[in-house]
């Protein structure tokens, strides 16, 4: 097939699939359709969970650098500062300074070939689904340098941070899908048709957790990296929740002033004679 | 009751006071009071009110904005992050920018479209047209300008596909765009001469020009729905017999506007900041990355039909390469609307009496000025730069064929008086 003809079916093909998974979403840059996940700002428990998880197994690497101490432990559930100091602040940094890694960003270059991105605004830039998602699709990878891949970041340049957690998982094939467009362009590009069967294609690169190989069972784990994707969420516009309970009282201010404007613009108008 | 008309006899010996040293109450009646505008004005005219009220808005927000601003290659994005965090209301004060630069380009185009639709472009406001168009091309200056200050990704990748741009022009364009730039790539030096222009002369530009529209307006008179002339049939004092003057009528009417526009800029601004990423991209959350080009490049909407018009230039011509076509076409559509008045050579003013072939040509052109809009958005493919070639070629038949069909359609009679 022409080059030109190969990219219609191709965009013909993903549009098709976009609107056959309906309200799946598909990884920005794979093809993993992600588990859809909504964030819960009011849920003051998660975000506390989360920013533990987070100060214990992220930020080693990952700073927050436009997030202070001081915002975070007043916004979440305005948790006393001296608890904060002691528990969450491992850093030896005052509680109105912004939440650093100890690694300097020079060592980390050294050691991973880049320094891992400061983590503030991932969910703005991806979404808090893409960190929910991250966070459950690590698996074992003998072909990667530490070992293991991802799914909705591929060949991502860092271990499984909560390895212990989750446990090790592992790609296999379960059972049979259906065909779909891309199966065919596949096929016809690969000159393999009769790989295309009746009864769908094997169902490969799904991921399987090795029982028993993490400290936390799948809905803990999945809990987990709930509450890491909220309190990212929360930590990439932190004002959020204030600037919404301000906007209740602005546009009912505004909605009492278009009644009087429109009543004195109408008292005005009684003037004007119709042709 | 004495007491009342002392202080009314005071009051009015200061205006008197006043009035003798500076023209107050001689110009508030001029431009206001006695300033008559035609009583039948629709929806469409509240937008050059609109433009005025985010104007201000603009202006002011940009004063606050600049006192927590760090316009440097190193300080700017972090410096974003601390007023969206640590100045209070500087969230509110950073949206309300945001929103009021995408709010502008609404109110422009729907006022730009009202004179299209009813001919306002046309003898004896063609002075205020031009001045009109000029005002547009400052406020896409100072859009393009201002996007760049928040130094995040696509702030950086955007401005360096425009200002690539003039290197696309023979001979001394390169040379060019580095003068432009100040450096051999984007730089902080780059950022801080937009911000010079962002904050200082653009703004005044824009300043100075608004004035001259309103001045030029209020010598000409408004136009109308109907496209006819109110100053035509005056009374005996000299008052149009369809006019009324615009204070009280018209400013509490626009007043009704404004609150409904605020109504409408703030669910955005305190529900949907982003809007889904058109009016804040999502790679402009993380800082401009030199080495990191974002997977698609985008424009704010507001520039994309014109971006698609770019991009719609796919081959060299005369041995000149494609890009520098793209320039020239985009430039051209966004000069041209400046020949309507010389274009347009109906017998009638309003879309209310003209043919079919003028109904036609301008839903037309709005339809394809949408699509074109949404093609900017989305990746190049061969479909969507096909479409984009039919579409520039529709939005440019709509200026170049008007002379033809103005002229040869059936038009409807005016009316001798406004329809009110």
């Amino acid at each position: 097939m022409s080059e030109p003809i190969l990219s219609m079916t191709r965009a013909v093909a993903i549009g098709l699939l976009t609107i056959g998974i309906g309200t799946h979403t598909l990884a920005a840059d794979s093809d993993w359709i992600m588990q859809s996940m909504s964030p819960d700002l009011d849920d003051i428990p998660s975000l506390q969970r989360g920013a533990n998880l987070y100060v214990n197994f992220c930020l080693g690497c990952h700073s927050l650098e436009h997030q202070r101490y001081e915002r975070t432990a007043d916004d979440l559930g305005e948790i006393p500062h001296e608890l904060m100091v002691a528990n969450v602040i491992h850093t030896g940094q005052k509680i109105g300074e912004h939440i650093q890694t100890a690694m300097s960003k020079e060592d980390a270059k050294g050691w991973f070939g880049a320094a891992p991105p400061d983590l503030t605004m991932v969910t703005r830039v991806r979404s808090p689904e893409w960190v929910y998602n991250f966070l459950l699709t690590f698996y074992e990878d003998s072909s990667r340098p530490l070992g293991v891949n991802n799914k909705v970041f591929p060949n991502v340049a860092m271990p499984h941070a909560m390895l212990s957690l989750q446990g090790i998982q592992e790609e296999v094939c379960i059972g049979n899908r259906p065909i779909d467009l891309l199966d065919v362009q596949t096929a016809l590009e690969q000159d393999r048709v009769e790989s295309i069967k009746e009864g769908g294609v094997e169902n490969c690169g799904e991921l399987s957790l090795i029982p028993g190989s993490g400290m936390f069972s799948v809905e803990e784990y999945e809990q987990a990296a709930f509450d890491i994707a909220n309190f990212l969420h929360y930590v990439g516009d932190p004002t959020r929740a204030e600037r919404e309970a301000l906007g209740k009282y602005v546009i009912g201010f505004l909605l009492v002033l278009l009644v009087l404007a429109y009543f004195l613009n109408r008292n005005y108008w009684t003037d004007v004679k119709k042709n | 009751m004495s007491e009342v008309t002392e202080k009314g006899r005071w009051v009015s010996r200061s205006m008197q006071w006043v009035d003798d040293r500076i023209p107050i109450t001689a110009t508030f009646k001029q431009h206001a009071s006695e300033y008559y505008a035609p009583k039948n004005f629709n929806v469409w005219y509240a937008m050059g009110a609109l433009a005025l009220v985010v104007l201000v808005i603009q202006v002011l927000t940009g004063i606050w904005l600049t006192m927590a601003y760090v316009p440097t290659g190193e300080g700017a994005f972090a410096s974003v992050e601390y007023i969206m965090r640590d100045v209070d209301f500087g969230y509110l004060i950073r949206y309300m920018h945001s929103t009021g630069a995408s709010a502008f380009f609404v109110v422009v185009y729907l006022h730009m479209f009202r004179g299209f639709a009813y001919g306002s472009y046309r003898k004896p406001r063609e002075l205020l047209w031009l001045i009109g168009m000029a005002i547009y091309l400052v406020l896409m200056a100072e859009g393009f300008f201002g996007y760049l200050l928040p130094w995040g990704n696509m702030s950086y990748w955007g401005a360096q596909v425009i200002v690539s741009l003039i290197g696309a022009i023979p001979y001394f364009g390169p040379e060019l765009m580095e003068w432009v730039r100040g450096d051999f790539v984007m730089s902080g030096i780059t950022l801080n001469r937009f911000f010079a222009l962002h904050v200082v002369a653009l703004p005044l530009m824009l300043v100075g020009l608004v004035f001259l529209h309103i001045v030029a307006l209020h010598h000409v008179g408004s136009s109308n729905p109907d496209g006819i002339e109110i100053k035509a049939k005056k009374d005996e004092n000299g008052v149009p017999l369809d006019g009324i003057p615009f204070h009280p009528y018209y400013s509490t009417k626009d007043f009704v506007a404004i609150v409904v526009f605020l109504i409408l800029f703030c669910a955005v601004v305190f529900y949907a900041p982003e809007m889904g990423g058109y009016f804040i991209e999502k790679p402009n959350f993380e800082e401009a990355n030199p080495l990191k080009t974002p997977e698609h490049i985008a424009p704010v909407w507001y520039y994309t039909p014109f971006y698609a018009m770019l991009r719609a230039a796919t081959f060299p011509f005369l041995g000149i390469d494609a890009k520098f076509w793209g320039l020239i076409i985009m430039a051209g559509a966004i000069l041209i609307p400046a020949a309507l008045p010389w274009l347009d050579r109906s017998k009638v003013k309003s879309m209310r009496y003209k043919g079919w072939f003028s109904k036609i040509a301008l839903m037309n052109f709005v339809a394809c000025f949408l699509v074109l809009g949404y093609l900017g958005t989305i990746p190049p493919s061969p479909i969507a730069t096909a479409t984009a070639q039919i579409m520039t070629i529709v939005y440019f038949a709509y200026f170049i064929l008007m002379p033809w069909y103005t002229t040869i359609e059936q038009t409807k009679p005016e009316p001798e008086r406004v329809s009110h």
